[in-house]
């Protein structure tokens, strides 16, 4: 029951006059054409340094995938590469050995300092957004994209702080996903978060295809990594730290399922307890692939010969 | 004593006063100025919309030709009949099929089109005969004698709303009409369920509102591959050259959309406006390596390989940052020098003819070979004038499948036409016409009242004028939609639908619609507290003092009476 075996039985439907084996709800198992983003990292300042990394780090394993830019809506509170206390400038690093930049040369950020606001993050994912945004700044998925939530910041039990001046409640967000759900504006929905007591802002949701993970439970803390003494501050999260780790394994067909995904950080590697949420969704978690929601791999379909002639002078006398 | 008394008195007539005048006037100005301005929406109207019933309804002409009715039969029609279906989709939705089909005999000028030699131009000429309205279909019935159609073909369908449909001789011999009738019905019925609409994608069209009922395989991929529903499209055409020290490609596309594709989209412009653009990029790699294959002498990229094609292409196509409506691209790749001749193959090994590939909901892509057209002593680079009749061909198919056409192969014993230079027959026009008007219509009346639902469940939200007006419209239009559904008046059942998608979104998404930002009761509590608490308890407390008093004295006044 591989893709590609899925792929042949289909192609196959398509040469021959008639449908061979109706394999066709085998490949279009996950029930999704195209993925989207939305990554988003909530503090600023320059000792919340990690969550910036965190960000990028995600942005860039999902990049490497194969989600176009387009599809990507990333909002990040601070500038950390070009920040002046940066004694490496232009790079944001993981880890202390500097060996991954994950600014790297080809960031495109759309929402940026102040903009990264609990306001605007709800537009963009109800989509009520002013006519006059542009194309980058919006989600416009449809009913067969399935989405990949990402949020990192500081946080407590049933809330996220945003910018350090407000904050989301896990009971916003549940509505947020119910109207995207109401207009369908998603097939399949992960939402992670790496947060200090990341599990209450899952506890609320209530709309069905919704698969959720968080770095710690409620009355746990999110721990950083490790700092760094010539950058001077926390460069990256466990959780998230664990994660990019997790993602460089996997490739664009690569056949890993998220029952790995949850495994990522136990215990022992992260001190708090991470946790997840599966009974919204309706698949089953082994079955869910990676890079379905992490990566953009698209469906294809071979095109069979053209049912009508083109002459190449364009002399028809069609009335 | 009578001071104090007057005192007493004063101070209770304030105290009075002044609770008088928080009851009477502060309350009602403190409600008035926190309220959130809501107008009125038609709740009512849009609770009836949550229970769909959709009836669509088509005319269909059965024309009997000379030889195919006995002279009894013969004397029985003009006859008419209806066709109904009703399916129940699921609690909320009803759907219900009516043809009605009226039987006659073929004119005089019809009989001498229909002895034309060929099916295409009996065709031809019964379309300069009569034009059918849109929605409609005619079926001609001809005798098993005639020579019109092929051995081994029953029903040919033509390019525009016409059928021709063979009868066998046993069929009609010694039956009265209604038995003839009777067995013409589940052959009529096929015929349409090619040519006007028909269950599978009617539903495959209502995905946005029975979301967990997958139906057929074919129906799934079918409306996963066709792009939702929205008021306009835009089209990008590129071209991409890898190689431009050894290739210098020239393509007159825009006498290429002009003469090939533009047809078709004006024929297709009741359902959506399409914008054109092309562009060319150069040094723009496919991101999969071929495989050189020894016995092709050519460069083989498989079919498993051709998903991550589209991927780091994508990242370097160029669209119109201004709009938000979905983007078809048509990608050309002509391969480089070194990677010449790349052929496309299938999972059994074999070439595919037209080289392309599509992906659904998102475009295609082509690509076209230039080894053979020079030699290796050839100067580089070499002009090539790349041959856009070929290639718009294939776009042209890709289009019609990434718009929603029907590409299952239709049932043993018809031919179908092949569509003629537009690309598009009418039936299939109609077909599209049929299928976008019912997604038009409930994905509006899902998104009116989840809009309602929303509304309701919160409270906190500013309702202005504009948004209700809104709704008004779109509920109007959706009713009206509905109507002439019924009345089987496609063009204007597509309009309404439009108008009425186009109202739904613009108030479902009005930035001024955002969830007011939620207060836990907790909070409310303390900002409401330390502002009315100081005020209220001293005149809370003299109102309970001269409420005791008030007691005392009427206590007094018993106990003097007794």
């Amino acid at each position: 029951m591989s893709l590609s075996d899925s792929l042949i039985s289909f192609r196959n439907s398509f040469i021959s006059p008639r449908f061979v084996q109706n394999s066709a709800g085998q490949f279009f198992s996950s029930g999704h054409t195209n993925n989207w983003a939305v990554l988003v990292c909530t503090s600023r300042f320059w000792f919340n340094y990690r969550h910036v990394a965190n960000t990028l780090s995600v942005y860039r394993s999902v990049k490497r995938l194969g989600i176009p830019d387009s599809h990507i809506v990333l909002m990040l509170a601070d500038d950390m590469a070009c920040n002046h206390r940066n004694p490496k400038p232009a790079t944001v690093f993981s880890h202390k050995n500097m060996e991954l930049n994950v600014y790297g040369d080809d960031v495109e950020v759309d929402y940026r300092g102040y903009e990264v606001t609990v306001e605007n993050f709800l537009r963009v994912l109800t989509g009520r957004l002013p006519p006059s945004t542009p194309r980058s700044k919006r989600l416009l998925s449809d009913d067969r994209s399935n989405i990949l939530i990402y949020l990192t910041g500081h946080g407590g039990n049933g809330f996220l702080k945003f910018q350090d001046s407000e904050e989301i409640s896990n009971v916003e967000l549940a509505d947020a996903f119910e109207q995207m759900w109401q207009k369908r504006r998603y097939n399949e929905l992960l939402f992670i978060i790496d947060t200090c007591q990341g599990a209450s802002m899952y506890e609320r949701f209530y709309s069905p295809n919704i698969m959720a993970l968080a770095s710690s439970q409620v009355g746990e803390d999110s721990l950083s990594h490790q700092p760094d003494l010539a950058i001077g501050v926390h460069l990256m999260d466990r959780y998230t730290f664990y994660l990019l780790e997790f993602l460089e394994d996997i490739h664009p067909s690569s056949k890993t399922n998220m029952n790995d995904l949850f495994k990522v950080c136990p215990r022992s590697l992260c001190v708090s307890t991470p946790g997840h949420r599966t009974d919204l969704f309706l698949r089953n978690p082994e079955s869910v692939l990676i890079t379905d929601f992490f990566g953009s791999v698209r469906k294809v379909e071979i095109t069979t010969e053209p049912k009508f002639s083109i002459h190449q002078s364009y002399s028809d006398s069609d009335p | 004593m009578a001071t104090t008394e007057v005192e007493r008195r004063r101070g209770q007539l304030a105290a009075l006063s002044i609770a008088a005048v928080v009851i009477v006037v502060g309350v009602p100005l403190w409600w008035r100025t926190t309220e959130t301005y809501r107008a009125w929406l038609p709740f009512s109207q849009i609770k009836d919309l949550s229970k769909l019933q959709l009836h669509l309804s088509a005319d269909v002409e059965v024309v009997f030709a000379r030889g195919t009715l006995t002279p009894e039969q013969q004397k029985k029609l003009p006859l008419t009949q209806t066709q109904d279906e009703e399916h129940a989709v699921d609690e909320n939705t009803v759907l219900r099929y009516t043809h009605e089909i009226k039987y006659r005999t073929a004119t005089i000028m019809e009989e001498e089109a229909l002895g034309k030699p060929t099916a295409a131009e009996a065709d031809l000429s019964l379309h300069m005969l009569s034009e059918s309205p849109c929605g409609s279909s005619v079926v001609y019935v001809i005798p098993e004698v005639s020579s019109l159609l092929p051995e081994n073909v029953k029903v040919y369908i033509g390019q525009r709303r016409t059928a021709i449909l063979r009868i066998n001789a046993e069929m009609r011999a010694g039956k009265t009409v209604e038995q003839l009738l009777a067995v013409l019905k589940p052959q009529i019925k096929q015929v349409l369920q090619v040519m006007s609409f028909s269950h599978t994608d009617i539903t495959a069209a209502l995905s946005d509102r029975v979301r967990f009922n997958p139906g057929s395989k074919e129906s799934m991929t079918h409306s996963m591959r066709a792009f939702t529903s929205s008021p306009g499209y835009e089209i990008t055409f590129s071209l991409l050259n890898p190689d431009p020290r050894s290739h210098r490609l020239h393509w007159d596309i825009e006498g290429a959309v002009q003469t090939y594709i533009q047809p078709f989209l004006t024929k297709l412009s009741p359902l959506a406006n399409f914008s054109i653009d092309s562009q060319m990029l150069h040094y723009a790699m496919l991101g999969v390596n071929p495989r050189y294959n020894n016995d092709r002498g050519a460069f083989i990229l498989h079919a498993d390989s051709l998903a991550h094609v589209i991927n780091p292409v994508e990242a370097r196509l160029g669209s119109n940052a201004a709009s938000s409506n979905p983007v078809l691209n048509f990608l050309l790749y002509v391969p480089d020098a070194q990677h010449s001749p790349l052929y496309i193959q299938d999972h059994k090994k074999m070439d595919v003819p037209s080289n392309a590939f599509h992906s659904p909901r998102w475009g295609g892509i082509m690509v076209y070979n230039v080894k053979n057209l020079y030699g290796p002593e050839a100067e580089f680079p070499v002009n090539i004038n790349i041959n856009m009749a070929e290639v718009m061909g294939v776009f042209l198919t890709q289009l019609r499948l990434l718009v929603g056409m029907e590409s299952s192969p239709p049932p043993p014993g018809f031919l179908v036409a092949p569509c003629g230079s537009v690309g598009l027959a009418d039936w299939e026009l109609d077909r599209l016409m049929w299928s976008r008007s019912v997604e038009n219509i409930a994905t509006a009346t899902t998104t009116i009242t989840s809009l309602a639902q929303l509304l309701d469940q919160i409270g906190n939200i500013v309702i202005n004028d504009n948004i209700a007006q809104q709704v008004s419209s779109a509920v109007t239009s959706v009713q009206l939609a509905v109507a002439e559904l019924e009345a089987g008046n496609l063009g204007f059942a597509l309009q309404y639908s439009k108008e009425t998608i186009l109202a739904s979104e613009k108030a479902f998404f009005d930035p001024s619609l955002l969830h007011l930002l939620y207060f836990p009761d907790d909070q409310k509590f303390a900002i409401y507290i330390p502002l009315f608490l100081p005020m209220c308890v001293p005149i809370l407390l003299s109102l309970l003092k001269m409420a005791s008093e008030a007691r005392r004295r009427y206590r007094e006044k018993q106990a003097k009476k007794d």
